[in-house]
């Protein structure tokens, strides 16, 4: 090599310690960015901590008790339930729109095997989450495999779903009361039980428990990290080792799983089975989803936004109910929500270093 | 001498579009092999067909003497063959050290790792750092900054890092150097002649011609979906083999 080609031999003394830069340069601004881009939560848990004081200050001990708080979480249970399924799937950059209709065939199923066929409950729960899980499992069959847009199939899913639904019920309701005196175990999530005036249902631990063990698994085990690769990247995280079939199958396979919950926690709820039930399941997870800070386009986001997104809504319904004020007025609030907080979505997203 | 990889008659087509023309490819242990070609030759799909990312439609590959069947890059990784990509296939939004260690992640022992599958995060951070040292990049601050916030020359030292951490057979790099600066280059550089002293063979694309003739043992010269020769860069010119490359000359073996 001539002595013109040695240029790299004047890096050779170069720097061997990690760099460190001062962090005080950045300002308030800069710290705010840095912390919503670690922690994607914050959002919502502001929103939610300021509306619940702003309703407070209004209301008073109308609204801040523990009754009418635990209320919320009795209101937004079925929703919480159904958008950590939505929060799994939406986190692979994909959609699932038949969300509500796996809860309710679900709940149909375990009814009808129940009182049609004189099945035990319990194995007439199990069938039901076993639906579930399958009818996600198919989605997810078709999304990583067939390579359809997740959109497209849990369109054709939901209304494939729904009229199932109602053909197999022939669209009848089993009463509350029959449920109440020979199946039981069907309404055992709607089960009350009072802590200092402050009322929960088992459906509600439920959602609890759900919430803090999605959270666990997204974060601490491989999974958790394949499902944001996935999101993130599909290709990427194929090329650097992710079996990318298996985890979107396992995340719609999952996300059945737990609408069938949702469906068995949707009879403890409302004591019927209804196959008219819930019908607005679909948009109120997306919006849950969405408001919870998670990103529409995969790989970002936390459970525990979403869990806090079901809470803001619950907040605003019961705020404003309680307040007077007509309910479109919550329409309206949320959907300005909604479009703040994919505003804020975009803003976390630019990396200002 | 048995190649440590070799491939025979390898076909690949997109449609019309031939990318592999029965190409043969050999490896031989411990030895750094560059390969070089005009864009289009069909580098990356030769190094795709050899790591699992493609599928070829008709030829052999076998490694150590045995014949494999890769359907995935997966099944190429369990084989011991690391590739570094072109895209450097790290997923933005995750930190380092889960990309070091994605698809093969330390699990805590005991309990927590066996029964909840608990991520053994400190061991991976630390392993990560230790590894970046090892590649002499400094100037990343925090193992667990997303790998979006690093500039276009750490990530491909990352993903250098990795492949180096865990190729136990045969490393394959794809552009190892183009996006780094002068001193990461050089620790590439450096890197690549430690991987081969510990016994493991490199296949090296590049365009950076005084880099290949430098480490390279012997150079695969690619074009137009096959292997046109392969020359010694000790008794060859970097002129030789651009001439090569572009068709400009026949080699005289050929």
């Amino acid at each position: 090599m001539s002595t013109g080609d040695n240029y790299e031999a004047a890096a050779s003394n170069s720097a061997t310690d990690v760099a460190r830069f001062d962090e005080t340069s950045s300002g308030i601004v800069g710290k705010i960015h840095h912390a919503l881009h670690v922690t994607p939560a914050l959002v919502p848990l502001i929103v939610l901590v300021a509306s619940i004081i702003v309703f407070g200050l209004l209301l008073g001990s109308k609204f801040f008790s523990p009754f009418a708080l635990t209320l919320i979480l009795q209101q937004v249970q079925i929703v919480g339930i159904v958008a950590a399924a939505q929060s799994l799937v939406i986190l692979t950059a994909g959609i699932d729109l038949s969300v509500g209709a796996i809860a309710v065939i679900s709940s149909v199923v375990m009814g009808q095997f129940t009182f049609r066929y004189g099945l035990p409950p319990e194995i007439a729960v199990a069938c039901g989450l076993a639906f579930g899980t399958l009818i996600g499992t198919i989605n997810g069959w078709l999304v990583a495999v067939m390579k359809l847009p997740p959109f497209i199939v849990t369109l054709g899913m939901w209304q494939i779903v729904l009229a199932a639904n109602f053909l197999y019920s022939q669209n009848e309701t089993i009463r509350s009361q029959e449920i109440a005196t020979e199946a039981p175990l069907l309404q055992l999530l709607g089960t009350k039980f009072n802590v200092g005036g402050a009322i929960f249902t088992l459906g509600v631990i439920f959602l609890l428990v759900l919430v803090i063990l999605l959270a666990y698994a997204l974060k601490h085990t491989a999974w958790g990290r394949h499902v944001y690769a996935v999101g993130d990247d599909p290709d990427a995280a194929e090329l650097s080792g992710v079996d990318v079939k298996k985890t979107i199958i396992s995340v719609y396979a999952i996300a059945g799983l737990i609408c069938a919950f949702a469906g068995w926690a949707l009879i403890g709820r409302i004591g019927s089975v209804s196959p008219t039930s819930g019908q607005l399941l679909n948009i109120e997870s997306i919006t849950a989803v969405v408001i919870g800070g998670i990103s529409l386009f995969g790989g970002r986001g936390s459970i525990l936004g979403t869990f806090f997104g079901a809470l803001i809504v619950g907040v605003f319904t019961l705020g404003l109910r309680l307040a007077g004020a007509d309910a479109q007025w919550t329409y309206l609030l949320i959907g300005v929500l909604i479009i703040a907080a994919v505003a804020v979505d975009q803003w976390i997203r630019k990396v200002a270093a | 001498m048995e190649p440590m990889l070799k491939a025979r008659g390898l076909v690949k087509r997109y449609g019309k579009v031939t990318a592999l023309d029965h190409c043969d490819f050999d490896l031989m242990p411990g030895e750094i092999l560059a390969i070089i070609g005009d864009n289009g030759a069909g580098k990356s799909s030769l190094i795709k067909a050899i790591s699992g990312a493609v599928i070829p439609d008709a030829g052999t590959v076998t490694l150590e003497g045995k014949e494999i069947h890769f359907r995935t890059p997966i099944d190429a990784r369990n084989a011991g063959i690391e590739t570094v990509y072109q895209t450097l296939a790290m997923s933005p939004a995750l930190s380092i050290a889960d990309n070091m260690f994605m698809g093969r992640e330390l699990r805590k022992p005991g309990f927590l790792g066996t029964v909840l599958r608990q991520l053994d995060r400190k061991r991976m951070e630390e392993v990560a750092r230790e590894k970046l040292s090892e590649l002499g990049l400094m100037t990343i601050q925090n193992i667990n900054q997303a790998v979006e916030t690093l500039s276009g020359g750490q990530r491909q030292g990352v993903a250098v890092a990795r492949a180096a951490a865990f190729g136990s057979k045969v490393i394959i790099l794809d552009e190892p150097t183009a996006a780094l600066g002068v001193k990461e280059s050089r620790k590439v550089l450096e890197l690549i002649l430690e991987v081969k002293s510990r016994g493991i063979p490199i296949i090296l694309i590049s365009h950076n011609m005084p880099h290949v003739f430098e480490v390279a043992d012997r150079i695969h010269v690619h074009r137009l979906g096959k292997r046109l020769c392969l020359i010694d860069p000790k008794d060859h010119s970097m002129s030789d083999a651009v001439a090569y490359m572009t068709g400009a000359a026949i080699p005289e073996a050929a």
